[in-house]
């Protein structure tokens, strides 16, 4: 019996030893050619698109499936490592720094009482802390979440003590090797062999979510001057991107490079319209009664007098109707400031009245409504009374409405910025990833092995919760383009991943 | 002996795989170094399985048969276009058998036959791409047959007797491929049975036109396995109504057939030394159209699998040469055609035509006791196949690649007469 299991044992070694093997295998390495690319040590640089930041938060899920973790997998196939990144301390989200929350739990799809679903936040202390540094050797994403273009090579942005004040970020600091680095030195520290460059979003993103409230510095060249919602510089964004490029692609075999996207396709901006408004009869007929003669008397008298155009009277008419479909009043700084002029004669408003008149108008079909401004619009004034509603009685402010003109400064700034990115991708002989045209195709309904993917906010699929980043499946697709674009420059044959194998929004009552 | 039959069958706590669908074709040492060809071969109580008719035939009074194999299969899959690629652990699973009879006078025999001629056991690695098809699954039935054996005349016997079978079944997938709890952890539901049980009968008939010609056929009925009420554990879900379970345990309800089988074949003695024999047999697979799992009375929709297995048939072909009074050796040869259809490839049963070859050897320790050894290796071609019929939010999502497998089974066993 024992010499029976003896020899049991000897033949189960010789067997599982005995794998069936593919003519040509997937695993070996038999398949695929790396072409002229040499994929041993992909490095990532970037903002938050970069780091696998969803659902307004990093968390390990996010990261895991964050579009360069997805290519590192693939490139496995051809010989790559493996891929290291400054993961955080668990799946809530969220920051502390000195054990104080400073960033928000990630946000999932809840269902309330109701029955309707919605964004929140999942539930939970956040226990990642920033000072508890996880630098050491290897890193391979240099994704920082919020990173502009030149936060990539300034020194200090890594410095705990400049978290405050807004001149360092919490997430480099995390992994920055020491407090003078700089991002980018700290990608070149690790030797890349291949990179991928994905940034200038926040150039433009910053001042496009704030509704506008933030500065164009178009024509100043110092960026330490600059705020957080500001538009950068073109010729700034243009200096510290060609410094990028070119410091990667010098010691690198190659690189993929990506453009910014049009603000107009991400849900962040497209989910809220400008007339989301239910009115009951008798309130619409109360708030037309109150502006009937700021409507007929009041600006036709300041056309008369000169100090409006017949065109801005007409945008500043104020009516509403029974029912669905009643635009929001906002403030529009792009206005004839009104509010000294009526409260003198002949109008003599109150200073309050005339301070809410002084730049009012309902929104119309060329503004953006952000998606914070969801959960603002129609709720009640507190103290205020049946009558007072947000963004009725009481106007949506700068920063809920991305007006027209202010659409132009960010896209004024995009065109010269994804300009800039491809005459350098073309330079340095770059692999280029078009995500404006990649984001417009999902804006239509882009096909996927999972059915088709929108834009949509939470059932579209792509964008994660907080309108602006992606989910992992909505990463997977631009995984799947830089793969495309690296094996039409390198001539490599990297294989795609199924989208459909990564998750879209996250459910939760957590 | 006794004592080593009660350790061997102890031992054994499970049996399984190989073949097509989830047949495992290892129910005689001497037959299976043969190609498991033994319809129309008397020559142990292994023929108990094979066509109980014959066990009139066998010289002694007394016959027992015992046997184990171990059955080292493994499966690999990969897919060129995305670059995955998987591979089933090579669990070892060891089916085994127990005959004896017992002649009572020149026409009527009786006899007991256990034996496990279904069960499956694949391993995928836990999350592997095709996990939202099966992370694991492992099916085990036990066959136990009272037998007789009749001599009608000195050409013709006939044999049979019902069977009793006992199963169990564990199961184990994702729930998609994509979903996943707070934590990342993939949905996942498991259901397990065991303790299922039916009856079914097997019938046969031995001709014997000459000394050296033998001629066989044998039937053995269908079994359903009715799973009822079987524990079905939904895990790592998210804590939300937009999911369509809880995590918990809930009830399940499902149904697996173990189908019937014909085998018909002819052996020939060309001397006192050497002999061969070739062998049909036929699994009526049709049964399984779908594995279709309930879950009465808690509002999880029915999971519905469309299988469509078509009817099959194996070709078996071997031979047995006695070298000296201690040594007979002996060789084979089939081909298995698979009962899977292209584009319902699941990977649980991951099976396509695959092609055995046998060999063996029974050694004589003295009168009544012999030692018998099989070795079979089976292997399959490399193929590109798909199951399409997955479904996720409405659309019908394939789960391709390429798949190959092979298996190595070394069996052994003895033989005792009186």
């Amino acid at each position: 019996m024992k010499k029976y299991f003896t020899y049991l044992a000897i033949t189960a070694f010789v067997f599982t030893s005995c794998d069936p093997e593919f003519n040509d295998s997937v695993e070996d390495g038999d398949l695929y050619s790396t072409g002229e690319a040499d994929f041993t040590n992909f490095v990532s640089v970037g903002n938050s698109l970069t780091a696998g930041f969803a659902d307004n938060a990093l968390y390990i899920e996010g990261q895991e499936n964050s579009f360069p973790n997805i290519m590192a997998k693939q490139f496995e196939l051809l010989g790559g490592g493996d891929f290291v990144q400054p993961l955080m301390n668990d799946n809530l989200g969220g920051l502390l720094l000195g054990g104080n929350q400073i960033m928000d739990t990630r946000l999932v799809l809840g269902v309330d009482e109701e029955g309707n679903p919605g964004p929140r936040n999942i539930s939970g202390t956040p226990t990642t802390e920033v000072t508890n540094s996880v630098y050491g050797g290897q890193m391979n994403n240099f994704g920082v979440p919020g990173a502009k273009s030149f936060h990539l090579v300034a020194p200090g942005y890594g410095n705990v003590a400049g978290v405050q004040a807004g001149a360092a970020n919490p997430y480099f600091v995390r992994f920055a090797s020491s407090n003078e680095t700089t991002v980018l030195g700290d990608a070149m520290e690790q030797n890349p062999s291949f990179f991928s460059l994905w940034i200038g979003n926040n150039d433009i993103l910053g001042y496009a979510t704030a509704g506008g409230a933030g500065v164009n510095q178009q024509g100043n060249l110092d960026p330490t001057t600059y705020g957080g919602n500001d538009i950068t510089d073109i010729n700034v964004f243009g200096s510290v991107y060609s410094d990028l490029t070119e410091t990667l692609a010098s010691s690198t075999s190659g690189g993929v490079v990506f453009n910014i996207p049009d603000v107009t396709t991400i849900p962040f901006f497209t989910t809220v319209p400008h007339n989301p408004v239910p009115l009951s009869e008798d309130l619409a007929v109360i708030l037309n009664a109150n502006f009937q003669g700021y409507n007929e008397q009041i600006l036709p008298g300041l056309v008369q007098q000169g100090v409006i155009s017949e065109e801005e009277m007409a945008l500043r008419q104020i009516s509403f109707s029974a029912g669905q479909g009643n635009a929001v009043t906002m403030i529009d700084e792009d206005l004839t400031d009104l509010t000294q002029i009526l409260q003198g004669p002949p109008f003599n408003l109150d200073p309050q009245t005339a301070a809410l008149l002084g730049q009012l108008r309902q929104a119309n079909e060329t503004d953006l409504v952000v998606l914070p401004a969801a959960s603002f619009i129609g709720s009640p004034v507190p103290g205020g009374g049946s009558t007072a509603v947000n963004g009725v009685s009481v106007p949506l402010a700068d920063q809920w409405v991305l007006t027209a003109s202010e659409q132009a400064e960010v896209e004024q700034a995009r065109v010269a910025y994804n300009s800039i990115i491809q005459s350098l991708a073309n330079e340095y002989d770059l692999a280029f990833v078009d995500v404006a045209m990649l984001l417009q195709e999902v804006e239509e309904g882009l096909p996927t092995d999972s059915g088709v993917l929108t834009s949509e906010f939470a059932a579209g699929g792509a964008f994660s919760l907080d309108g602006v980043h992606l989910t992992p499946r909505g990463y997977a697709v631009v995984a799947n383009r830089a793969i495309d674009a690296i094996n039409e420059k390198y001539n490599s044959s990297v294989p795609r991943v199924n989208p459909g194998d990564f998750r879209t929004i996250q459910p939760s009552n957590n | 002996m006794k004592k080593l039959l009660l350790s061997l069958g102890l031992l054994l706590s499970f049996y399984s795989v190989y073949a097509g669908g989830y047949r495992v074709a290892t129910q005689g040492q001497r037959a299976l170094a043969m190609g498991h060809s033994g319809v129309a071969v008397v020559n142990s109580a292994e023929t108990a399985f094979f066509n109980p008719a014959g066990l009139i035939l066998l010289e002694n009074k007394l016959n027992v048969s015992a046997g184990v194999t171990g059955v080292f299969n493994s499966t690999s899959w990969q897919n060129s276009s995305t670059g995955q690629f998987s591979s089933t652990e090579r669990n070892v699973s060891t089916p085994f058998y127990f005959y004896a009879s017992y002649k009572v006078n020149e026409w009527l025999a009786a006899g007991l036959s256990v034996f496990t001629p279904y069960g499956s056991r694949v391993e995928w690695e836990t999350d592997w791409p095709g996990s939202h098809l099966v992370n694991e699954i492992e099916l085990a039935a036990i066959f136990v047959q009272p037998l007789i054996s009749l001599k009608v005349n000195d050409y013709l016997s006939v044999g049979g007797g019902p069977i009793f079978v006992t199963g169990s079944v564990d199961f184990n997938r994702n729930l998609t491929r994509s979903l996943v709890d707070e934590q990342g952890n993939r949905a996942n539901v498991g259901i397990s049975d065991s303790g299922i049980t039916n009856w079914g009968w097997g019938a046969s008939v031995m001709f014997t036109p000459t000394e050296e010609l033998k001629v066989g056929f044998n039937y053995r009925s269908e079994i359903m396995m009715d799973a009822e009420g079987g524990e079905a554990t939904f895990s790592n879900l998210p804590n939300s109504p937009l999911v369509p379970s809880e995590n918990g345990v809930v009830p399940f309800n499902a149904s697996l057939p173990l189908p019937a089988e014909w085998s018909l074949g002819i052996s020939y003695e060309f001397s006192e030394k050497f002999m061969a024999t070739v062998q049909v047999d036929r699994t009526l697979w049709e049964v399984y159209e779908s594995l279709d799992i309930s879950f009465p009375e808690t509002g999880i929709p029915d999971a519905i699998n469309p299988r469509n297995y078509q009817n099959s048939t194996v070709y078996r072909v071997g031979a047995q040469y006695k070298a000296s009074e201690q040594w007979t050796i002996r060789a084979g040869y089939y081909f298995d055609e698979s009962p899977v259809q292209s584009g319902f490839f699941a990977p649980e049963t991951p099976r396509n035509d695959g092609q055995g070859f046998t060999g063996g050897f029974s050694f004589e320790v003295n009168d009544n006791f012999a030692i018998d050894a099989s070795f079979l290796y089976l292997r399959f071609s490399e193929i590109d196949e798909s199951y399409d019929f997955y479904t996720e939010d409405g659309v019908q999502v394939p789960f391709e690649g390429t798949f190959k497998s092979n298996a190595f089974l070394p069996g052994i066993g003895i033989t005792y007469k009186l």
